[in-house]
């Protein structure tokens, strides 16, 4: 048995049960989206659009955009943590990924609300 | 930097020839699982786009329908259906995991069959409906 001496950090036990908590948050998202989706078959235009205009929907899918991005976060960095040694590309990579998924959360946003 | 040596002195055996490891099927699916998020990570541009496209305009919609009538591209969404329906299927695996369900080895072998099974599964419904 480990005695740590608690000094604010966190050892990932927070990043882990994020992971966990957004997966099943998504995993519930893609369920009711498939129930949409087998309810009104959006093959035109018009039925595509009025699904997207739904209220209760756009902000699912932008807590489904939300959870996604914190979830990759947490996936992506624990790959570059497995497989990329040298610290300043590890730095680098983790910085890209961050600032990449940030910006895709910023345009779902504005896909959902234009 | 040098070869790390272990404290306890001896180093550690190596062996990762990937040709001859056999994998247990519960590591299969642990492997498939971080392949299909590291995929879907990478699609995550072009899953918006086809979003952004689509949504912005009766043109774009069009756009994008004439876009799917190749079949390289559907091809490539029914790889997106298969990574997303096996992470899924694992993720859900996973959660059981940690709950302490499921943990012994002929259940987890059985419900790693189970996770295969199903997303594979998914992957031909789903395929056959965008065909």
């Amino acid at each position: 048995m480990v005695k740590r001496i608690v000094t604010g950090a966190h050892y990932g036990s927070r990043d882990w049960l994020a992971q966990r908590v957004t997966g099943a948050l998504m995993a519930v998202y893609i369920v009711i989206l498939l129930v949409v989706f087998m309810t009104g078959s959006p093959v035109s235009y018009a039925v595509w659009k009025d699904i997207f205009a739904q209220g209760w929907l756009r902000v699912a899918t932008l807590m489904f955009a939300a959870s996604l991005a914190w979830h990759a976060w947490v996936g992506m960095r624990d790959v570059v943590m497995d497989y990329v040694k040298p610290d300043g590309l590890r730095l680098a990579l983790q910085v890209g990924i961050v600032l990449l998924l940030a910006g895709y959360l910023a345009w779902a946003v504005q896909i959902l609300w234009r | 930097m040098a070869q790390a040596q272990p404290a306890a002195g001896k180093p550690r055996p190596k062996f990762l020839d990937l040709s001859q490891i056999r994998l247990p099927l519960p590591a299969k699916v642990s492997i498939l699982h971080r392949a299909s998020g590291i995929l879907m990570f990478l699609a995550m541009v072009w899953v918006l786009y086809l979003l952004d496209r689509s949504l912005s305009s009766a043109e774009g919609f069009a756009a994008i329908q004439a876009y799917f009538s190749w079949r390289i591209v559907k091809l490539a969404l029914i790889v997106l259906i298969w990574a997303l329906c096996h992470h899924f299927c694992a993720g859900i695996r996973y959660l059981f995991l940690d709950l302490h369900k499921g943990l012994d080895l002929k259940t987890a072998r059985a419900t790693s069959v189970a996770v295969f099974v199903v997303s594979i599964a998914l992957t031909i419904f789903f395929g056959a409906r965008i065909w």
